[in-house]
Protein backbone atom coordinates (compact mmCIF):
# COMPACT_ATOMS: atom_id res chain seq x y z
CA UNK A 1 0.00 0.00 0.00
CA UNK A 2 2.88 2.62 0.67
CA UNK A 3 4.35 2.05 -2.62
CA UNK A 4 0.94 2.89 -4.57
CA UNK A 5 0.72 6.11 -2.45
CA UNK A 6 4.12 6.49 -3.17
CA UNK A 7 3.18 6.55 -7.01
CA UNK A 8 0.56 8.42 -6.51
CA UNK A 9 2.52 11.52 -5.02
CA UNK A 10 4.84 11.12 -7.93
CA UNK A 11 2.21 11.35 -10.32
CA UNK A 12 0.93 14.39 -8.86
CA UNK A 13 4.25 16.03 -8.12
CA UNK A 14 5.30 15.05 -12.09
CA UNK A 15 1.46 16.89 -13.26
CA UNK A 16 1.69 20.04 -11.32
CA UNK A 17 5.81 20.10 -11.97
CA UNK A 18 4.42 20.44 -15.69
CA UNK A 19 1.60 22.65 -15.69
CA UNK A 20 4.27 24.79 -13.67
CA UNK A 21 6.48 24.44 -16.80
CA UNK A 22 4.37 25.22 -19.18
CA UNK A 23 3.17 28.34 -17.94
CA UNK A 24 7.04 29.83 -16.73
CA UNK A 25 7.97 28.74 -20.13
CA UNK A 26 5.42 30.08 -22.20
CA UNK A 27 6.40 33.62 -20.48
CA UNK A 28 9.78 33.26 -21.39
CA UNK A 29 10.95 35.93 -24.05
CA UNK A 30 11.57 34.64 -27.47
CA UNK A 31 14.80 36.50 -27.47
CA UNK A 32 16.33 34.15 -24.83
CA UNK A 33 14.91 30.97 -26.63
CA UNK A 34 18.80 29.58 -26.54
CA UNK A 35 19.75 30.22 -23.45
CA UNK A 36 16.31 28.75 -22.56
CA UNK A 37 17.82 25.46 -23.69
CA UNK A 38 21.26 25.38 -22.16
CA UNK A 39 19.47 26.14 -18.86
CA UNK A 40 16.92 23.96 -18.94
CA UNK A 41 19.50 21.27 -20.17
CA UNK A 42 22.05 22.28 -17.03
CA UNK A 43 18.92 21.61 -14.70
CA UNK A 44 17.80 18.48 -16.14
CA UNK A 45 21.47 17.28 -15.24
CA UNK A 46 19.95 17.19 -11.66
CA UNK A 47 20.03 13.12 -12.93
CA UNK A 48 23.42 13.97 -11.31
CA UNK A 49 21.64 13.49 -7.66
CA UNK A 50 20.80 9.87 -9.10
CA UNK A 51 24.05 8.65 -10.44
CA UNK A 52 26.03 10.03 -7.22
CA UNK A 53 24.06 7.65 -5.06
CA UNK A 54 24.59 4.72 -7.55
CA UNK A 55 28.27 5.66 -7.48
CA UNK A 56 28.65 5.67 -4.03
CA UNK A 57 26.80 2.48 -3.25
CA UNK A 58 29.43 0.89 -4.68
CA UNK A 59 27.55 -2.46 -4.70
CA UNK A 60 29.01 -4.46 -7.14
CA UNK A 61 31.83 -2.64 -10.53
CA UNK A 62 29.13 -2.67 -12.96
CA UNK A 63 26.86 -0.21 -11.21
CA UNK A 64 30.33 1.86 -10.24
CA UNK A 65 31.84 2.09 -13.53
CA UNK A 66 27.97 3.22 -14.93
CA UNK A 67 27.51 5.49 -11.85
CA UNK A 68 30.50 6.94 -12.24
CA UNK A 69 30.32 7.46 -16.44
CA UNK A 70 26.41 8.72 -15.54
CA UNK A 71 27.90 11.04 -12.80
CA UNK A 72 30.47 12.57 -15.32
CA UNK A 73 27.79 13.05 -17.91
CA UNK A 74 25.93 15.40 -15.86
CA UNK A 75 28.53 17.31 -14.46
CA UNK A 76 29.80 18.46 -17.64
CA UNK A 77 26.27 18.96 -18.72
CA UNK A 78 25.97 21.16 -15.55
CA UNK A 79 29.54 22.50 -16.02
CA UNK A 80 29.33 23.87 -19.34
CA UNK A 81 25.41 24.39 -19.46
CA UNK A 82 25.26 27.05 -16.65
CA UNK A 83 28.83 28.46 -17.99
CA UNK A 84 27.71 28.91 -21.62
CA UNK A 85 24.25 30.15 -20.53
CA UNK A 86 26.15 32.83 -18.19
CA UNK A 87 28.32 33.97 -21.19
CA UNK A 88 25.03 34.37 -23.95
CA UNK A 89 23.17 36.25 -21.59
CA UNK A 90 25.76 38.98 -20.73
CA UNK A 91 25.53 39.57 -24.62
CA UNK A 92 22.43 40.69 -23.91
CA UNK A 93 22.59 44.63 -23.53
CA UNK A 94 19.96 47.19 -23.71
CA UNK A 95 21.73 50.05 -25.14
CA UNK A 96 24.82 49.32 -28.09
CA UNK A 97 28.36 49.34 -28.23
CA UNK A 98 30.35 51.66 -26.19
CA UNK A 99 32.06 54.02 -28.48
CA UNK B 1 13.59 9.34 8.68
CA UNK B 2 16.77 10.18 10.42
CA UNK B 3 17.90 14.28 10.67
CA UNK B 4 19.98 13.91 7.41
CA UNK B 5 17.45 12.18 5.30
CA UNK B 6 15.50 15.54 6.12
CA UNK B 7 18.30 17.47 5.53
CA UNK B 8 18.71 15.84 2.45
CA UNK B 9 14.76 15.99 1.51
CA UNK B 10 14.69 19.60 2.53
CA UNK B 11 17.83 20.91 -0.08
CA UNK B 12 15.89 18.83 -2.79
CA UNK B 13 12.53 21.39 -2.01
CA UNK B 14 14.55 24.43 -2.07
CA UNK B 15 16.51 23.31 -5.24
CA UNK B 16 12.96 22.61 -7.14
CA UNK B 17 11.68 26.01 -6.04
CA UNK B 18 14.83 27.48 -7.45
CA UNK B 19 14.97 25.82 -10.34
CA UNK B 20 11.28 27.25 -11.01
CA UNK B 21 12.55 30.55 -9.76
CA UNK B 22 15.61 30.27 -12.17
CA UNK B 23 13.22 29.46 -15.53
CA UNK B 24 11.08 32.98 -13.86
CA UNK B 25 13.76 35.13 -14.18
CA UNK B 26 14.27 34.27 -17.68
CA UNK B 27 10.91 35.94 -18.83
CA UNK B 28 13.20 39.17 -19.17
CA UNK B 29 17.15 40.04 -20.43
CA UNK B 30 17.27 42.05 -17.29
CA UNK B 31 16.65 39.36 -14.91
CA UNK B 32 17.66 36.53 -16.88
CA UNK B 33 21.55 36.09 -15.22
CA UNK B 34 20.10 36.10 -11.31
CA UNK B 35 18.12 32.98 -13.16
CA UNK B 36 21.79 31.31 -13.63
CA UNK B 37 23.43 32.29 -10.14
CA UNK B 38 19.50 30.47 -8.93
CA UNK B 39 19.84 27.72 -10.91
CA UNK B 40 23.64 26.88 -9.54
CA UNK B 41 22.50 27.20 -6.38
CA UNK B 42 19.85 25.28 -6.80
CA UNK B 43 22.27 22.61 -8.38
CA UNK B 44 24.53 22.84 -5.40
CA UNK B 45 22.41 22.41 -2.81
CA UNK B 46 20.68 19.09 -4.19
CA UNK B 47 24.10 17.82 -4.83
CA UNK B 48 25.36 18.77 -1.16
CA UNK B 49 22.16 17.08 0.00
CA UNK B 50 22.96 14.03 -1.77
CA UNK B 51 26.46 13.32 -1.00
CA UNK B 52 24.87 13.33 2.99
CA UNK B 53 23.49 10.42 2.00
CA UNK B 54 23.66 7.36 4.50
CA UNK B 55 23.96 4.91 1.92
CA UNK B 56 27.02 6.47 0.03
CA UNK B 57 29.97 4.33 1.23
CA UNK B 58 32.78 5.93 -0.49
CA UNK B 59 33.74 9.43 -2.36
CA UNK B 60 36.74 8.30 -4.08
CA UNK B 61 35.17 7.42 -7.26
CA UNK B 62 32.61 10.37 -7.04
CA UNK B 63 34.87 13.07 -6.40
CA UNK B 64 36.94 11.48 -10.01
CA UNK B 65 34.27 11.86 -12.09
CA UNK B 66 33.10 15.21 -11.02
CA UNK B 67 36.34 16.57 -11.64
CA UNK B 68 36.42 14.90 -15.32
CA UNK B 69 33.20 16.23 -15.53
CA UNK B 70 34.30 19.74 -15.26
CA UNK B 71 37.39 19.07 -16.86
CA UNK B 72 34.99 18.36 -19.97
CA UNK B 73 32.53 20.77 -18.92
CA UNK B 74 34.81 24.07 -18.71
CA UNK B 75 35.79 23.79 -22.69
CA UNK B 76 32.78 23.07 -23.65
CA UNK B 77 31.13 26.30 -22.37
CA UNK B 78 33.86 28.36 -24.67
CA UNK B 79 32.60 27.17 -28.32
CA UNK B 80 31.95 29.40 -30.59
CA UNK B 81 28.11 30.61 -30.67
CA UNK B 82 27.87 30.10 -34.21
CA UNK B 83 28.33 26.08 -32.51
CA UNK B 84 25.56 26.51 -29.93
CA UNK B 85 23.09 24.05 -31.56
CA UNK B 86 26.15 21.04 -31.90
CA UNK B 87 26.89 21.94 -27.68
CA UNK B 88 23.20 22.31 -27.44
CA UNK B 89 22.92 18.77 -29.28
CA UNK B 90 25.59 17.20 -27.23
CA UNK B 91 24.50 17.79 -24.14
CA UNK B 92 20.99 16.32 -24.78
CA UNK B 93 23.33 12.94 -25.67
CA UNK B 94 25.15 13.10 -22.30
CA UNK B 95 21.93 14.05 -20.70
CA UNK B 96 20.13 11.14 -22.14
CA UNK B 97 23.70 8.98 -21.74
CA UNK B 98 23.23 9.68 -18.03
CA UNK B 99 19.37 8.83 -17.66
CA UNK B 100 20.28 5.34 -19.56
CA UNK B 101 22.81 3.92 -17.69
CA UNK B 102 21.77 4.85 -14.43
CA UNK B 103 18.65 2.75 -15.59
CA UNK B 104 20.67 -0.18 -16.77
CA UNK B 105 22.22 0.10 -13.14
CA UNK B 106 19.29 -0.02 -11.12
CA UNK B 107 18.14 -3.07 -13.55
CA UNK B 108 21.20 -5.05 -12.59
CA UNK B 109 21.24 -4.21 -9.00
CA UNK B 110 17.32 -5.19 -8.12
CA UNK B 111 17.37 -8.27 -10.77
CA UNK B 112 20.12 -9.55 -8.11
CA UNK B 113 17.99 -8.26 -4.85
CA UNK B 114 14.44 -8.78 -6.29
CA UNK B 115 13.35 -5.60 -5.89
CA UNK B 116 11.82 -5.33 -9.24
CA UNK B 117 8.40 -4.59 -8.95
CA UNK B 118 6.53 -4.15 -12.38
CA UNK B 119 6.13 -0.21 -11.57
CA UNK B 120 9.51 -0.04 -11.19
CA UNK B 121 10.76 -2.32 -14.54
CA UNK B 122 8.05 -0.08 -16.49
CA UNK B 123 9.81 3.38 -15.15
CA UNK B 124 13.11 1.80 -16.05
CA UNK B 125 12.10 0.45 -19.71
CA UNK B 126 10.62 4.14 -20.13
CA UNK B 127 13.78 5.63 -18.86
CA UNK B 128 16.30 3.18 -20.79
CA UNK B 129 14.25 3.96 -23.98
CA UNK B 130 14.22 7.12 -24.04
CA UNK B 131 17.67 7.92 -22.80
CA UNK B 132 19.40 5.65 -25.24
CA UNK B 133 17.16 7.21 -28.00
CA UNK B 134 18.50 10.71 -26.88
CA UNK B 135 21.96 9.46 -26.91
CA UNK B 136 22.62 8.62 -30.41
CA UNK B 137 20.00 10.80 -31.78
CA UNK B 138 21.42 13.73 -30.64
CA UNK B 139 24.90 12.55 -31.80
CA UNK B 140 23.59 12.28 -35.22
CA UNK B 141 21.74 15.54 -34.80
CA UNK B 142 25.02 17.19 -33.49
CA UNK B 143 27.36 14.96 -36.09
CA UNK B 144 24.57 16.86 -38.74
CA UNK B 145 25.07 19.82 -37.38
CA UNK B 146 29.00 19.38 -37.23
CA UNK B 147 28.51 18.53 -40.86
CA UNK B 148 31.16 15.72 -40.27
CA UNK B 149 27.56 13.88 -41.18
CA UNK B 150 25.61 14.78 -44.31
CA UNK B 151 23.04 17.35 -43.70
CA UNK B 152 20.92 16.31 -45.91
CA UNK B 153 18.04 14.20 -45.13
CA UNK B 154 19.01 10.44 -45.74
CA UNK B 155 16.33 8.54 -46.59
CA UNK B 156 15.60 4.70 -48.31
CA UNK B 157 12.64 2.81 -48.86
CA UNK B 158 10.46 1.36 -46.58
CA UNK B 159 12.19 3.54 -44.15
CA UNK B 160 8.89 4.74 -41.91
CA UNK B 161 7.74 0.72 -41.64
CA UNK B 162 11.02 -0.40 -41.10
CA UNK B 163 11.46 2.06 -38.42
CA UNK B 164 7.68 1.38 -36.68
CA UNK B 165 8.30 -2.29 -36.90
CA UNK B 166 11.90 -1.68 -35.01
CA UNK B 167 9.85 0.29 -32.59
CA UNK B 168 7.37 -2.23 -32.11
CA UNK B 169 9.67 -4.59 -31.42
CA UNK B 170 11.67 -2.50 -28.53
CA UNK B 171 8.22 -1.80 -27.14
CA UNK B 172 6.96 -5.79 -26.98
CA UNK B 173 10.74 -6.33 -25.32
CA UNK B 174 9.88 -3.95 -22.72
CA UNK B 175 6.23 -4.77 -22.26
CA UNK B 176 7.12 -8.60 -22.11
CA UNK B 177 9.95 -7.29 -19.65
CA UNK B 178 7.61 -5.61 -17.43
CA UNK B 179 5.56 -8.64 -16.93
CA UNK B 180 8.80 -11.15 -16.42
CA UNK B 181 11.33 -8.84 -15.46
CA UNK B 182 13.74 -11.75 -14.92
CA UNK B 183 13.92 -12.50 -18.76
CA UNK B 184 17.28 -10.40 -18.62
CA UNK B 185 18.09 -11.50 -22.09
CA UNK B 186 15.70 -9.03 -23.19
CA UNK B 187 17.05 -6.29 -21.40
CA UNK B 188 19.77 -5.81 -23.91
CA UNK B 189 17.85 -6.35 -26.97
CA UNK B 190 15.88 -2.96 -25.54
CA UNK B 191 18.92 -1.42 -25.20
CA UNK B 192 20.27 -1.45 -28.68
CA UNK B 193 16.40 -1.59 -30.21
CA UNK B 194 16.41 2.11 -28.34
CA UNK B 195 20.26 3.12 -29.88
CA UNK B 196 19.07 1.79 -33.21
CA UNK B 197 16.11 3.96 -33.14
CA UNK B 198 17.93 7.02 -32.40
CA UNK B 199 20.11 6.89 -35.59
CA UNK B 200 17.17 6.12 -37.67
CA UNK B 201 14.76 9.05 -36.43
CA UNK B 202 17.52 11.24 -37.21
CA UNK B 203 18.89 10.24 -40.22
CA UNK B 204 16.04 11.28 -42.74
CA UNK B 205 16.19 14.97 -41.02
CA UNK B 206 17.68 18.16 -43.03
CA UNK B 207 19.77 21.12 -41.54
CA UNK B 208 16.67 23.46 -42.24
CA UNK B 209 14.47 20.93 -39.20
CA UNK B 210 17.33 21.11 -37.18
CA UNK B 211 15.42 23.58 -35.02
CA UNK B 212 12.78 21.26 -34.29
CA UNK B 213 14.39 18.26 -33.81
CA UNK B 214 16.92 19.79 -31.17
CA UNK B 215 13.53 20.87 -29.33
CA UNK B 216 12.12 17.41 -29.59
CA UNK B 217 15.59 15.38 -27.95
CA UNK B 218 15.42 18.10 -25.45
CA UNK B 219 11.77 17.14 -24.04
CA UNK B 220 13.10 13.78 -24.90
CA UNK B 221 15.91 14.39 -22.32
CA UNK B 222 13.56 16.13 -19.85
CA UNK B 223 11.36 13.10 -20.28
CA UNK B 224 14.20 10.36 -19.42
CA UNK B 225 14.74 12.19 -16.35
CA UNK B 226 11.56 12.48 -14.85
CA UNK B 227 11.29 8.38 -15.75
CA UNK B 228 14.47 8.45 -13.91
CA UNK B 229 12.51 10.10 -10.95
CA UNK B 230 10.18 7.11 -10.88
CA UNK B 231 12.69 4.79 -11.16
CA UNK B 232 14.72 6.40 -7.82
CA UNK B 233 11.65 7.96 -5.89
CA UNK B 234 12.89 10.92 -6.24
CA UNK B 235 10.60 13.81 -6.41
CA UNK B 236 13.23 16.74 -7.19
CA UNK B 237 14.52 14.77 -10.65
CA UNK B 238 10.82 14.64 -11.44
CA UNK B 239 10.15 17.91 -11.11
CA UNK B 240 13.41 19.25 -12.58
CA UNK B 241 12.52 16.76 -16.02
CA UNK B 242 9.49 17.91 -16.41
CA UNK B 243 10.45 22.11 -16.32
CA UNK B 244 13.11 20.36 -19.18
CA UNK B 245 10.22 18.68 -20.69
CA UNK B 246 7.59 21.30 -21.45
CA UNK B 247 10.19 23.78 -22.17
CA UNK B 248 11.59 21.38 -25.38
CA UNK B 249 8.21 20.37 -25.78
CA UNK B 250 6.95 24.10 -25.50
CA UNK B 251 10.25 25.03 -27.91
CA UNK B 252 8.89 21.81 -30.57
CA UNK B 253 5.52 23.36 -30.92
CA UNK B 254 6.77 27.39 -32.01
CA UNK B 255 9.02 25.59 -34.41
CA UNK B 256 6.23 23.37 -35.79
CA UNK B 257 3.83 26.33 -35.91
CA UNK B 258 6.52 28.82 -37.63
CA UNK B 259 7.08 26.43 -40.38
CA UNK B 260 3.38 25.17 -40.22
CA UNK B 261 3.72 21.60 -39.96
CA UNK B 262 3.24 19.17 -37.65
CA UNK B 263 5.18 16.76 -35.92
CA UNK B 264 4.93 13.51 -37.75
CA UNK B 265 5.82 15.67 -40.74
CA UNK B 266 8.63 16.97 -39.42
CA UNK B 267 10.00 13.17 -38.53
CA UNK B 268 8.40 11.39 -40.83
CA UNK B 269 8.25 13.79 -43.73
CA UNK B 270 11.90 13.79 -45.05
CA UNK B 271 11.15 17.62 -46.34
CA UNK B 272 14.16 17.81 -48.63
CA UNK B 273 12.84 15.21 -50.63
CA UNK B 274 10.04 17.17 -51.79
CA UNK B 275 12.03 19.40 -53.88
CA UNK B 276 11.57 17.07 -56.48
CA UNK B 277 8.26 18.42 -57.26
CA UNK B 278 9.56 22.28 -57.63
CA UNK B 279 8.58 23.57 -60.54
CA UNK B 280 11.84 23.99 -63.22
CA UNK B 281 12.72 27.67 -62.85
CA UNK B 282 12.76 29.62 -66.25
CA UNK B 283 15.84 31.94 -66.01
CA UNK B 284 13.62 34.74 -64.74
CA UNK B 285 15.68 38.49 -64.91
CA UNK B 286 16.28 39.30 -61.63
CA UNK B 287 18.28 43.36 -61.01
CA UNK B 288 21.55 43.32 -59.33
CA UNK B 289 22.99 46.35 -57.24
CA UNK B 290 26.94 47.06 -56.76
CA UNK B 291 27.52 47.67 -52.21
CA UNK B 292 27.54 51.26 -53.76
CA UNK B 293 24.31 51.51 -54.66
CA UNK B 294 22.96 50.41 -51.90
CA UNK B 295 24.99 52.29 -49.18
CA UNK B 296 23.30 55.12 -52.04
CA UNK B 297 19.37 53.65 -51.17
CA UNK B 298 20.36 53.42 -47.39
CA UNK B 299 21.51 56.90 -46.78
CA UNK B 300 18.35 58.01 -48.64
CA UNK B 301 16.02 55.82 -46.35
CA UNK B 302 14.36 56.04 -43.21
CA UNK B 303 13.38 52.77 -41.71
CA UNK B 304 15.70 50.07 -42.77
CA UNK B 305 15.02 46.33 -41.60
CA UNK B 306 17.52 43.46 -41.26
CA UNK B 307 16.37 39.76 -42.17
CA UNK B 308 19.17 37.23 -40.87
CA UNK B 309 19.42 34.02 -42.14
CA UNK B 310 21.32 30.89 -41.30
CA UNK B 311 23.35 32.24 -44.19
CA UNK B 312 24.63 35.12 -42.16
CA UNK B 313 26.40 32.72 -39.39
CA UNK B 314 27.51 30.55 -42.15
CA UNK B 315 29.25 33.79 -43.50
CA UNK B 316 30.13 35.20 -40.09
CA UNK B 317 28.51 38.09 -40.97
CA UNK B 318 27.18 39.62 -37.46
CA UNK B 319 30.04 41.82 -36.85
CA UNK B 320 29.46 43.44 -40.01
CA UNK B 321 26.13 43.69 -39.79
CA UNK B 322 26.21 45.38 -36.21
CA UNK B 323 29.06 47.86 -37.96
CA UNK B 324 25.92 48.79 -40.73
CA UNK B 325 23.13 49.10 -37.87
CA UNK B 326 26.04 51.76 -36.45
CA UNK B 327 26.46 53.51 -39.28
CA UNK B 328 22.40 53.82 -39.80
CA UNK B 329 21.90 54.93 -36.14
CA UNK B 330 24.74 57.62 -36.80
CA UNK B 331 22.40 59.17 -39.61
CA UNK B 332 19.31 58.94 -37.34
CA UNK B 333 17.96 55.91 -39.41
CA UNK B 334 15.73 53.40 -37.69
CA UNK B 335 17.22 49.88 -38.00
CA UNK B 336 15.63 47.15 -36.80
CA UNK B 337 16.10 43.10 -37.19
CA UNK B 338 13.45 40.98 -37.90
CA UNK B 339 13.73 37.05 -36.55
CA UNK B 340 11.53 34.37 -37.77
CA UNK B 341 11.41 31.60 -34.84
CA UNK B 342 13.02 28.94 -37.31
CA UNK B 343 16.11 31.55 -38.56
CA UNK B 344 19.41 29.81 -37.63
CA UNK B 345 19.93 26.05 -36.29
CA UNK B 346 18.04 25.80 -33.11
CA UNK B 347 15.01 28.50 -31.04
CA UNK B 348 17.11 31.89 -30.99
CA UNK B 349 20.02 31.07 -32.64
CA UNK B 350 20.10 34.78 -34.62
CA UNK B 351 19.43 36.40 -31.26
CA UNK B 352 22.06 34.88 -29.47
CA UNK B 353 24.64 35.59 -32.59
CA UNK B 354 23.57 39.66 -32.96
CA UNK B 355 23.73 39.95 -29.14
CA UNK B 356 26.87 38.89 -29.63
CA UNK B 357 28.02 41.03 -32.07
CA UNK B 358 26.93 43.67 -29.83
CA UNK B 359 23.42 44.37 -31.24
CA UNK B 360 21.65 45.90 -28.32
CA UNK B 361 18.22 43.55 -28.12
CA UNK B 362 15.97 45.86 -27.97
CA UNK B 363 16.61 46.32 -32.03
CA UNK B 364 15.37 42.96 -32.22
CA UNK B 365 11.86 42.02 -33.08
CA UNK B 366 9.36 39.08 -33.63
CA UNK B 367 8.33 38.14 -37.03
CA UNK B 368 4.23 38.97 -35.92
CA UNK B 369 5.60 42.37 -34.36
CA UNK B 370 7.26 43.47 -37.55
CA UNK B 371 5.10 42.21 -40.20
CA UNK B 372 2.43 45.06 -39.86
CA UNK B 373 5.30 47.48 -40.25
CA UNK B 374 6.94 45.96 -43.39
CA UNK B 375 4.87 48.17 -45.57
CA UNK B 376 6.58 51.28 -43.92
CA UNK B 377 9.79 50.33 -43.96
CA UNK B 378 11.80 51.87 -46.70
CA UNK B 379 14.36 49.14 -47.43
CA UNK B 380 14.50 45.51 -46.05
CA UNK B 381 18.05 43.70 -46.13
CA UNK B 382 17.64 39.94 -46.57
CA UNK B 383 20.93 38.67 -45.03
CA UNK B 384 21.50 34.96 -45.65
CA UNK B 385 17.35 34.28 -45.32
CA UNK B 386 15.83 32.72 -47.82
CA UNK B 387 12.21 30.47 -47.47
CA UNK B 388 11.79 32.70 -44.64
CA UNK B 389 11.43 35.79 -47.03
CA UNK B 390 9.64 33.75 -50.03
CA UNK B 391 6.03 35.09 -50.66
CA UNK B 392 5.28 31.61 -52.31
CA UNK B 393 4.65 30.73 -48.85
CA UNK B 394 1.55 33.35 -48.94
CA UNK B 395 0.16 32.56 -52.11
CA UNK B 396 1.58 29.48 -54.11
CA UNK B 397 -0.42 26.34 -52.74
CA UNK B 398 1.73 23.79 -55.68
CA UNK B 399 4.75 25.20 -53.28
CA UNK B 400 6.19 23.00 -50.22
CA UNK B 401 6.44 26.06 -48.02
CA UNK B 402 3.15 27.17 -48.65
CA UNK B 403 1.14 28.07 -45.56
CA UNK B 404 4.67 28.86 -43.52
CA UNK B 405 4.14 32.29 -41.78
CA UNK B 406 7.15 34.35 -43.56
CA UNK B 407 8.71 37.56 -43.08
CA UNK B 408 6.73 39.85 -45.03
CA UNK B 409 10.24 41.31 -46.89
CA UNK B 410 8.38 41.92 -50.32
CA UNK B 411 6.18 44.66 -48.97
CA UNK B 412 8.74 47.24 -48.08
CA UNK B 413 9.38 50.16 -50.65
CA UNK B 414 12.72 48.14 -51.58
CA UNK B 415 14.27 45.03 -50.72
CA UNK B 416 17.89 44.38 -50.98
CA UNK B 417 19.00 40.21 -51.08
CA UNK B 418 22.79 39.47 -50.05
CA UNK B 419 23.16 36.44 -51.73
CA UNK B 420 26.59 34.35 -52.83
CA UNK B 421 24.58 33.02 -56.10
CA UNK B 422 21.11 32.52 -57.67
CA UNK B 423 20.84 28.58 -56.34
CA UNK B 424 17.83 28.12 -54.40
CA UNK B 425 17.78 27.36 -50.11
CA UNK B 426 17.72 24.01 -49.04
CA UNK B 427 14.21 22.88 -50.47
CA UNK B 428 15.43 23.66 -54.13
CA UNK B 429 12.67 26.22 -54.08
CA UNK B 430 12.41 29.06 -56.33
CA UNK B 431 12.19 32.25 -54.34
CA UNK B 432 10.42 34.89 -56.37
CA UNK B 433 11.48 37.64 -54.00
CA UNK B 434 14.68 37.67 -56.03
CA UNK B 435 12.61 38.41 -59.28
CA UNK B 436 10.34 40.89 -58.17
CA UNK B 437 10.48 44.54 -59.50
CA UNK B 438 10.74 45.95 -55.93
CA UNK B 439 14.22 44.19 -55.33
CA UNK B 440 18.17 44.61 -56.00
CA UNK B 441 20.18 41.64 -55.65
CA UNK B 442 23.64 42.45 -54.21
CA UNK B 443 26.08 39.07 -54.91
CA UNK B 444 28.45 37.66 -53.23
CA UNK B 445 29.96 36.53 -49.89
CA UNK B 446 27.49 38.45 -46.97
CA UNK B 447 30.50 39.08 -44.97
CA UNK B 448 32.16 41.32 -47.87
CA UNK B 449 29.12 42.50 -49.23
CA UNK B 450 28.09 44.02 -46.02
CA UNK B 451 31.83 45.52 -45.53
CA UNK B 452 31.85 46.88 -48.77
CA UNK B 453 28.51 48.47 -48.19
CA UNK B 454 29.37 49.84 -44.72
CA UNK B 455 33.23 51.12 -46.13
CA UNK B 456 31.01 53.10 -48.99
CA UNK B 457 28.80 54.60 -46.45
CA UNK B 458 31.90 55.40 -43.88
CA UNK B 459 33.17 57.15 -46.66
CA UNK B 460 30.20 59.07 -47.69
CA UNK B 461 29.47 60.82 -43.95
CA UNK B 462 33.12 62.00 -44.31
CA UNK B 463 31.88 63.95 -47.51
CA UNK B 464 28.57 65.25 -45.70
Amino acid sequence: MHTTLDLWSMLFVFMLATFVGFQVIQSVSRLLHTPLMSLTNAISAIAIVGSIIIAGEEKDTTSLILGCVAVAASMTNIVSGFLITDRMLKMFREKGRQQ
Amino acid sequence: MSAIEHLTQASYLAAAALFVFSLRWLSSPKTARQGVVAGVAGMSLAVFGTLLHPEIVSYTWIVVALVIGTVIGVPLSWVPLTAVPQRTALSHAFGGMAAGLVGTAKYMLWLQDGGLTSFRMFAIIVEVLLGYLTLTGSLMAAGKLQEVLPTRPITYKNQNIFNGLLMLVALASGAYLVWRPETWQLFPVVIVLSLAFGVLLVLPIGGADMPTVISLLNAYAGLAAVAMGFVLDNKLLIVAGALDGSSGFILSVIMCKAMNRSFSNVLFGAFGQVSATAAVGEAKAVKSATPQDVADILENASRVVVIPGYGMAVAQAQHRVRELYEQLAKRGIECRFAIHPVAGRMPGHMNVLLAEAEVPYTALAEMDDINPDMPQVDVAIVVGANDVVNPAARHDKSSPIFGMPIINADRAKTVIAIKRTMNPGFAGIDNELYSADNCLMAFGDAKAVLGDIVKAMSGESGIH
